[in-house]
Formats: C-alpha cells, sequence, structure tokens
C-alpha cells in the first residue's frame, strides 16, 4: 500500500457545483405569500481527488441540503451539480454518504446492511459476500457477520454506515455529521480509524466531504474548511487546513486555527473576508460578504440553559474562550451557537476575538436571584426582539387582553419555512413565557397577560388552561 | 474466507458438541415425519376442496351433523379464510403501495378506501353472489367465490391503511439510503416497505382473521329472495345445530371453531408475531421479546435449512436475476453536452405520463358517474315513508350500538387495568384473551338465541349482547395497552403523595387510558354497526325473527333482493358511520392524542 500523498489539492475535480440555489419547497402550496424562503444561495465549490474538505456552518445554513444536493436527492432549484463533467441527476455509483443517525436498516444483519448496494448492482451472491465480507474484515466489524443492529454499539453501528458505504467502492464519500450522534471516545477511536484508512489509501475513496458542527474534528481532519453563513445558506469563508504534521492539538497552530474559526462563527454578520484579511495569506483563500438578514431570527435556545453559560463565564471573570468553553461542556458549534447567539441578540454578552464576555448586563443577571433575573430577562427580550415588543403592544391593546398566535404565525411564514416558522414561534413563545411578558395557551393557540384580575375574572376554563401552561 | 461462507458454523459445531450425529439423525427423521404427514394433510384437502368446487352447482348443501364430519368442514371453512386472506394480502399491498407512494391516486384512493371501509359488509351480499353464481352456473365455483370475496371485504380494509399507513411514515434516512444505493424499485418494495410494514401487518392481518371468522358464519348460509344457499362449514353446521336445537353438536361445533383457533394462533400468528419482532424501527432490543415454540422448532430443523440453503436460495437468486433485467438500476448522470437542458429530453416522457394519468383519471370518472347515475335511479324509487322509516331505524340502532359500547367499557375498564397494572397477570392472561377475542360472535350468537328466546324483547336485547361480544375485546385490548404504557414512576408517585381510590382513578389512570380508550372504542364503534346487520334479524327454528333497526332493515331488503332500499340503507350507514368517526371519533383521539399522551 503506498502512502496517500500529503494533498496539495493538486488531484482532478471529481465534483463541481456551480451556483447552486435552492428553496424551500413545501408540500402542495408553493409558500401563502407568493415566495418561497431561500435555503441556499449562489453556493459554488469543487471537491478534488486526494482532498478531504469539512463543511462548517450554523443550524440554518443549509448544510444538510446542500450534501443532499450533492448526493443527487435533492435538485436544486438553480445552478447544477457535475461529476467529472457530467451532470448530476440522480444519485450515483460515484458518491455515498454515511449518516448522522446510521440509517441502517434493523432487520437487515450487518452482512446484509453491508451488502445492500451490491445486490442492487445485481451481482451474483458469492461475489457480493465476497466484497461485502472484504470490507467488513477491513472495517473492523469481523464476527459480527450475523449480527442485527440492535445488538450493536452506537460505534459499531457507525461501522457499519461507513462499510455500506464502502462497499460499492465511491470516489466521493459524503459524511453527514457521522460521529457527533457518538459519545467522545468512541467518537474519537472512530475517527482515528477513518483517517488511517483513509491516509494509507486501503479505501478505494478519493475524496471526502464531511459535515460537522465539531470545529476540532474539522481542524484535525480537514485539508480545507468551507464555512457556511445562514439565513440563507451561502458560502462565507475558505480557509486551508494544516498540514498533516501540524494537526496536533495544543501545537500553536492548531489552536490559532481553532480560535481564527471560533471567532469567524461568533460574529455571522461580519465580512468573512474582512475578517479573514489580517490573517496570513497561506492559510485563509477567499471568503464572500454576507447577505442582508431579512429578518430577526431567534436561535433555538431555553433561556435558562443560556443563563447557566452566563453564569459559567461570570464564574471566570466575565471572559472566557469559546473553543475551551466548548470542549469543556463538550457542545458542538450547533449547541453552543445559539447559546452565544442569544446572549448576543439580548446584549447580555457578546463575542470578541474567539471569547465570550459579558456585558453589564449579563453580569448584572448572571449574579441575581430569581426574580431579578426574570426581571432583566424581560427587560433585554422587550428591548431586542421586535416579535415580543409587538405582542406585548397588542396584548396590552387587545380586549380582554388576548391575541391570536396565528396574526404572528402569518407573518413569520412570509420569511420563513413552514417548519422554521412555527419553530420561531415555539422560541418566542418559551422566551416570552420564560420573562413572564405573556401566558400562552396551547390547546386554543392563544396569547394572553397573566395578570391577578384576569384569572379572577375567568374562573373555570381558561383559569384551569393558564394553570395547566403554567405547570407545564 | 471460505470458513466464512457457512452461514451458520456455529451451531453446527453446538449440535455436534452435544451428543454426535445420533442427535442429528434424529432431528432430520422427525423432520421428515412431520414435514411427510403435514404434506400429505394439505394434498387431501386440496383434493377434496378442488372436487366440491368443480361438482355441479348445489345452491343448498346437506348438512351432516355427525361429529365424523366436522374435521371436513372445518378443512372447508379454513381453505374460505385463507383464501379469503391472500387476496386480502395481494389487495393490500398493490392498493396500499400505489396509494402511498403516487400523489394523485392517493387523492382517489384514500377516500374510496375511508368509504369501502364503513360500507357494511352483508350490503355486498346479493350483489356478489348473483353475479358469481351466474358467472359459474354449472359449479360450486361461483358460490365459493361469493362466500370468499365476502369474507375478504371483512379482512382487507383494515390491513390496507396499516400498510399504507408504514410506507408514508418511513423513515426519511432509509428512503434516503435506498435512492441513494440505487435499489430497484422491487428491491425497495422488499427491504424497505414491506420490511417496515410487517409488524403492522401481523397485528392487522390477525384482527382480519377475528373479522373474517365472525363473517365467515354469515356468509355460509343466506337467502336472497326465494334463492337459499348454504355451503358446506363450519358456520352451516353451527346454525343448523341451533336451528334444531341439538346442543351435543352445538358444543362439538364450536369447540372444533376454538380448536382450529387455538391451533392458528400457536402455528401461525404467534411463530408470526415472534418472528416479525425483527422488523421493529426502534434500534434498542426489547427486554422481553414475544417467543414462540413452533418457531424455534422451525428454525432449528435441519431439512428446513438444507432446503433453504439448497432450494430457497438458489431459486430467490434466479428470481432476483430475473427481477433485475426488467427492472434496470437508474443511471445517476448524464452525458449532456454542456449547452444542453435534461428538461427538453424529459418533455415527452412526463407528457406521456400525464396524458396515461388523465386517460385514467377520466376513466375513472366516468365510472364513478354511471355508477351514481345508477344509484341515483335506484334511490329515487325509494319513497319518502321508507326513507323516514329508516332514519328512524338508524336511530334506534344507534342507541342499541352506544348501549353496546357503554357495556363494553363499564366492564373491560377496570378489568383491563387490574390486567395491565399486574405484570403477573398481564403476562398469564393476555394470550387467553387473544384467543378468546378471536372467537366468533356469530358462532356463539345461535347458543345465545337458545338461551335468550324466552326473555321479554329478546333479540333487541340479544343484538345489543351480540354487538358487545364483537367488539368488546377490542376495548379490552386498548385499556390493558393503555394501562401497561402507564410510567412506574407516575404510579410511585401517586402512592407516595397519598393519592388513592377514587383519585388516584381521576387523576393518573382514567387520563393515561383515554387514548388507548377512545382507539379501542372507534374500532368497537364500527363493528358494532356492523353487527346490527346480523343480529336484528335471524332466521331461527325455520321462521325470522327480526326487531326494529337499521341493520334489520338492510337484512331484510338484502334477503328480499329490494335494491332500492337496501342502496338507501346501506348508504344511510356508510354515512352515519362516517360522520360519526369524523365528528365525535376523530376529535376525541386528537384531544386525546394532544392532551393525555404519554411520551
Amino acid at each position: 500500500m503506498t502512502q496517500r500523498q500529503t494533498s496539495e489539492a493538486d488531484g482532478a475535480v471529481i465534483l463541481e457545483a456551480q451556483r447552486i440555489t435552492h428553496l424551500y419547497q413545501g408540500r402542495g402550496e408553493q409558500g401563502r405569500s407568493g415566495h418561497a424562503p431561500v435555503v441556499l444561495e449562489e453556493v459554488s465549490l469543487q471537491i478534488r481527488a486526494g482532498e478531504l474538505v469539512a463543511l462548517l456552518g450554523p443550524s440554518g445554513s443549509g448544510k444538510s441540503t446542500l450534501l443532499r444536493i450533492l448526493a443527487g436527492l435533492i435538485r436544486p432549484t438553480q445552478g447544477e451539480v457535475r461529476v467529472h463533467g457530467q451532470l448530476l441527476r440522480g444519485p450515483t455509483p460515484s458518491c455515498a454518504l454515511v449518516f448522522q443517525s446510521f440509517a441502517l436498516f434493523p432487520w437487515l444483519t450487518v452482512l446484509q446492511n453491508v451488502a445492500l448496494g451490491l445486490e442492487a448492482l445485481g451481482l451474483p451472491r458469492l461475489q457480493r459476500l465476497k466484497r461485502a465480507l472484504a470490507i467488513i474484515d477491513m472495517i473492523g466489524l469481523d464476527g459480527f457477520e450475523e449480527a442485527y443492529p440492535k445488538e450493536l454499539s452506537g460505534g459499531m453501528r457507525q461501522r457499519v454506515g461507513f462499510a455500506r458505504a464502502l462497499a460499492v467502492e465511491p470516489e466521493l464519500l459524503l459524511l453527514d455529521e457521522p460521529f457527533s450522534a457518538l459519545d467522545v471516545l468512541t467518537a474519537a477511536n472512530l475517527r482515528r480509524e477513518l483517517l488511517q484508512l483513509w491516509y494509507q489509501a486501503k479505501i478505494p475513496t478519493r475524496a471526502m466531504l464531511l459535515v460537522t458542527h465539531n470545529i476540532d474534528e474539522a481542524v484535525s481532519m480537514a485539508d480545507r474548511l468551507l464555512i457556511l453563513g445562514a439565513d440563507p445558506g451561502h458560502l462565507r469563508a475558505e480557509v486551508q487546513g494544516l498540514p498533516r504534521g501540524q494537526r496536533e492539538p495544543h501545537s500553536p497552530a492548531y489552536t490559532h486555527l481553532v480560535d481564527l474559526l471560533y471567532r469567524l462563527m461568533t460574529s455571522p454578520d461580519e465580512d468573512g473576508a474582512a475578517l479573514l484579511a489580517a490573517e496570513e495569506p497561506a492559510l485563509v483563500q477567499r471568503g464572500q460578504p454576507r447577505p442582508t438578514r431579512p429578518y430577526q431570527t431567534l436561535p433555538h435556545v431555553a433561556p435558562a440553559d443560556m443563563i447557566g453559560l452566563l453564569e459559567l463565564v461570570q464564574a471566570r471573570g466575565g471572559r472566557a474562550d469559546l473553543a475551551e468553553l466548548g470542549r469543556e461542556l463538550q457542545l458542538e458549534l450547533d449547541e453552543l451557537l445559539p447559546l452565544v447567539d442569544a446572549a448576543d441578540l439580548l446584549q447580555l454578552a457578546r463575542p470578541e476575538e474567539g471569547d465570550l464576555v459579558l456585558t453589564a448586563v449579563g453580569r448584572q443577571l448572571a449574579e441575581a436571584d430569581v426574580q431579578e433575573e426574570k426581571r432583566l430577562f424581560r427587560q433585554q427580550a422587550l428591548a431586542r426582539i421586535a416579535l415580543l415588543r409587538r405582542i406585548a403592544e397588542d396584548l396590552a391593546a387587545a380586549p380582554g387582553h388576548r391575541v391570536d398566535e396565528e396574526r404572528y404565525l402569518e407573518r413569520l411564514r412570509e420569511h420563513f419555512s413552514e417548519g422554521e416558522a412555527e419553530a420561531q414561534l415555539q422560541t418566542i413563545i418559551d422566551w416570552g413565557r420564560y420573562a413572564e411578558i405573556f401566558t400562552y395557551q396551547e390547546e386554543a393557540g392563544v396569547f394572553a397577560l397573566e395578570t391577578d384580575e384576569e384569572t379572577a375574572e375567568q374562573p373555570t376554563e381558561a383559569a384551569g388552561e393558564t394553570r395547566r401552561s403554567n405547570i407545564r | 474466507m471460505a470458513r466464512k461462507l457457512h452461514v451458520f458454523p456455529q451451531q453446527r459445531e453446538s449440535r455436534r458438541g452435544l451428543s454426535g450425529s445420533a442427535v442429528y439423525r434424529w432431528l432430520w427423521l422427525r423432520d421428515l415425519i412431520l414435514g411427510g404427514s403435514f404434506l400429505f394433510l394439505l394434498c387431501a384437502w386440496l383434493v377434496l376442496a378442488a372436487s366440491r368446487w368443480a361438482a355441479p352447482l348445489t345452491p343448498v348443501v346437506a348438512i351432516s351433523l355427525s361429529p365424523l364430519a366436522l374435521p371436513l368442514y372445518a378443512g372447508y371453512s379454513l381453505l374460505r379464510m385463507l383464501l379469503a386472506y391472500g387476496l386480502a394480502l395481494l389487495f393490500t399491498l398493490l392498493y396500499g403501495h400505489v396509494a402511498a407512494t403516487n400523489r394523485q391516486a392517493e387523492r382517489v384512493l384514500i377516500p374510496l378506501l375511508d368509504l369501502l371501509q364503513s360500507i357494511p359488509i352483508l350490503s355486498f351480499l346479493p350483489a356478489v353472489v348473483l353475479a358469481l353464481v351466474a358467472a359459474f352456473p354449472r359449479s360450486n365455483l361461483g358460490l365459493e367465490l361469493a362466500s370468499i370475496l365476502l369474507i375478504f371485504t371483512s379482512q382487507a380494509w383494515n390491513m390496507t391503511f396499516s400498510f399504507y399507513h408504514s410506507v408514508l411514515t418511513l423513515p426519511r434516512d432509509l428512503v434516503d439510503v435506498c435512492r441513494l444505493l440505487r435499489l430497484r424499485p422491487w428491491q425497495r418494495f422488499l427491504k424497505l416497505e414491506l420490511a417496515a410494514a410487517t409488524i403492522g401487518l401481523v397485528w392487522n392481518s390477525m384482527m382480519s382473521w377475528a373479522g373474517g371468522w365472525f363473517f365467515l358464519m354469515a356468509s355460509e348460509q343466506f337467502s336472497l329472495g326465494d334463492r337459499s344457499f348454504r355451503l358446506p362449514g363450519l358456520g352451516s353446521y353451527l346454525q343448523l345445530a341451533a336451528d334444531r336445537g341439538d346442543p351435543w353438536a352445538l358444543t362439538l361445533g364450536l369447540l372444533t371453531l376454538i380448536g382450529l383457533i387455538v391451533l392458528l394462533d400457536v402455528c401461525l400468528w404467534r411463530p408470526l408475531v415472534a418472528w416479525a419482532e425483527r422488523f421493529t424501527l426502534e434500534e434498542q432490543a426489547e427486554a422481553a421479546p414475544p417467543r414462540s415454540l413452533v418457531l424455534d422448532l422451525l428454525r432449528a430443523s435441519p431439512a428446513l435449512h438444507w432446503l433453504r440453503q439448497h432450494v430457497g436460495q438458489p431459486f430467490w437468486e434466479a428470481v432476483a436475476q430475473l427481477l433485475n433485467r426488467l427492472q434496470p438500476q437508474p443511471a445517476g448522470t448524464s452525458a449532456l453536452l454542456p449547452g444542453l437542458q435534461p428538461a427538453h429530453h424529459e418533455r415527452p416522457r412526463s407528457w406521456l405520463r400525464r396524458g396515461g394519468a388523465l386517460l385514467i383519471l377520466g376513466l375513472l370518472g366516468l365510472l364513478a358517474l354511471w355508477v351514481c347515475w345508477q344509484g341515483g335511479q335506484l334511490l329515487v324509487q325509494v319513497p319518502p315513508a321508507t326513507w323516514g322509516r329508516l332514519v328512524l331505524a338508524a336511530g334506534v340502532t344507534w342507541l342499541r350500538t352506544l348501549a353496546a359500547l357503554a357495556l363494553g367499557t363499564l366492564w373491560t375498564v377496570p378489568v383491563g387495568v387490574a390486567i395491565g397494572l399486574s405484570p403477573r397477570w398481564s403476562r398469564r392472561l393476555q394470550p387467553l384473551v387473544q384467543i378468546v377475542a378471536s372467537i366468533p360472535a356469530t358462532a356463539l350468537f345461535p347458543a345465545l338465541l337458545v338461551l335468550l328466546m324466552a326473555l321479554p324483547g329478546s333479540l333487541s336485547l340479544a343484538a345489543i349482547l351480540l354487538m358487545l361480544l364483537g367488539t368488546q375485546w377490542y376495548v379490552l385490548f386498548n385499556v390493558i395497552a393503555g394501562a401497561m404504557a402507564i410510567p412506574r414512576e407516575l404510579l410511585e408517585a401517586a402512592a407516595l403523595f397519598g393519592v388513592t381510590g377514587w383519585r388516584r382513578w381521576r387523576t393518573l389512570i382514567l387520563p393515561a387510558i383515554f387514548p388507548y380508550l377512545v382507539t379501542g372504542l372507534l374500532t368497537a364503534s364500527g363493528g358494532a354497526w356492523n353487527a346490527s346487520i346480523v343480529s336484528e334479524l335471524v332466521q331461527f327454528h325455520g321462521e325470522t325473527l327480526r326487531t326494529f333497526g337499521l341493520g334489520a332493515e338492510i337484512a331484510a331488503a338484502a334477503g328480499a333482493g329490494n335494491y332500492p332500499v337496501l342502496l338507501a340503507g346501506t348508504l344511510l350507514m356508510a354515512a352515519l358511520v362516517v360522520l360519526l368517526n369524523r365528528l365525535v371519533w376523530r376529535r376525541l383521539y386528537h384531544l386525546a392524542e394532544r392532551r393525555y399522551r404519554l411520551a
């Protein structure tokens, strides 16, 4: 076996995406307001032989959609994907996908799961068995051929996922957060083994694209990193990965790159190119200015979680390194970023050069008792979140101080997909309830003001509902 | 590598290690004896049935009440059930697959299925029987087919809904895997759709068989106008025994039926349930998976293993190759020149498709129009006074169904909760309850009539009892399942805080079982309506007994060949069932889902 040459990315282009724009298509009618929300905007990328590319981005940046477009599962609204110059019109044998959820067939044995793609190819039985067993052997599943997925641990299951993808000998392996459902140790073990197979060219795969939420994972594995921005998904920056020799954690280059990435990810509104311009040119290639945000987007976090983070930062003197926080709390980007985002939005803390720094109000809140905590949260929420302010105003004006949620959902739907609009409203409800700005009656779908007179006025059904929703 | 190609090396070794080849030879011998006698019985059974089917048409067969005739009758009935079930399964897979994968077809097929499901089965009787007997005027084939089709209509719909629902809710990732690995359509169907639907299908099949037994009794003996029909079978035997007032024969007949049901449960359903366990979508292994002795026997059988390796596998491989040739793998890329848009190439095909779909839709529309026209012409003949009577009758029958449901709920809730909350009792009683539930109420009905005839308003009472007998099991099953699903922590919390007695029922048990209770009542309500047709009008001791109700109206109209009233009554009942489902049960169900689901 020859050692794979350190990838200077001089290989042939395997896959090329040109100006992919994708609109969300709901079931049935196409967005009541007339325009469908944009998921991806003008994304172009190339993947060359010999490289492992990582795709990083906050939630809402359309990573999964992009990956599925590249795999041929989804057709983009505009733009095209080419594999070896040929137009992609559906899944091809050149690409295989490994899923976050493993996506194994629970009723097939390990052997049958691995041989599934070979069966689809129409290979005769013996050939199928031979190839599948060879892969099983290589990936360390020997002895588990006849086991069913439910008998296996998470790590073993994902090995089956890898084996199934590799069995059809794809040129390009697409990895959709393959390690994020595993515990830390198992993930590290599987990562290392995959890299060994890859470095020693034991697998026929010629390139890999890894979608991940984990910055450490991206830095330790990738030759090149693509950073996506959200709302709508767009390519913010492209960063050259470290040379293989320098991917040791705690090496200066490693720490530097991790910090840089955190800085990039926690400042979604800044121009990626401008931010990267200060860096040495060898590391950074280019960035793309971000399109203006059309509407205030709330990160989906529980207020208590965010306040927990603030208290932790306060305990460290009001300033903490995000990379360290993430590692320590074992929070990946998709969990940590929304918290930071929320704190930033409420002006309780702001990200600064890869650190999280509390504001004056943030410090006050982190020290406060429960009642004071809620008061400060309410104050910031009303000042900073337009929709919450609007609901509060509407409630004050409305007869009986009750307002139907449909009114707000309607407006949210103009800017978000159906599911995201509901998620946004749910977050508004969580925050509003926490801040005691309103109560919300889930079954009626109604916001109401919480006042003592009101509960006294309507002692029957509504009061029962309110009590129930409070308990919940 | 070669060693690995054996599929069960460990098992062989352990067997040899156990006590050498003597045991192995004995297992082979046992397999051969069991398999041989099974094959012999099967052949004899089929030859007998075939000769009966091909024999000249005898509308009314003389039934012998001799115990010796019972195995033969049981065989005839079982064959009808099996064939009807096979038909229902085929229908389920085709109809469900098309409805779940084709958006346009779905819009027509699912409302149609909903309608078919709510049409009382016995309303199909005259049309089916007369058409098939006319089609095969010289042999018993038409009559047998008619009976089979009737049973089919009692089995197919819930299975189809279950399959459709399973395919519709397939995990997205698995669907994506199928597309990525470019599985051919037949592979996708077998490995994904059918596999994911298996558990639902097995459970619904068991329900369908219970329903099938219920209507087998009614479909073996009936009269249309001045023509009487009687097929040899267990149903005819039981009815004749009751009619003659022969308690000995009645008991024997019932015992045979129960024996048959138990045999099927042990040899067919229990192994199937245990086998289907592998098709759960949950990725965790269950603590106590269902087991079956028969399945263990089959799995350990060397003869079956040999057959699978030397006959099954090569045969299946050949079939797969053939199917592969018929369905080529889709290509993922096209070698088009850069300037050429793919849309140009697709256009003619999509046009062809759209044209085909339009044509089919048009034909279906014409058919629907024709049916409506014919139906309308029939309905015009129904005088307003008859409509009034039908509506009144519907009200009476509705009250009966309510009474049956109320009685059912009253006893099943305490008993079901008691069973469900005690792990020991639920383990012991559940299989028993399952068997008891699949004994058809219609088989007990003649015996019931003998007992109840002396009471005033006897038939009205008997009708309610029959509805109860036919439907209470759905409720009981669901209540047991609901009680078993109450988290232990909640029960412990209730005990800790001193929540006992009625308060415990009100705050914990009733809300917790509510969703299950609604599910059970929903099924039971439909079943009760259907049962009204067989229970409100009966032939007994050579005379016709009837009570006032929609079921009686429909049964009488069917018997007399009064098609306008039959259609009016059927439509009324179907409309009522659909309406009640939509207005009452679905709403209750959604309420239960939203507020009381313990998840």
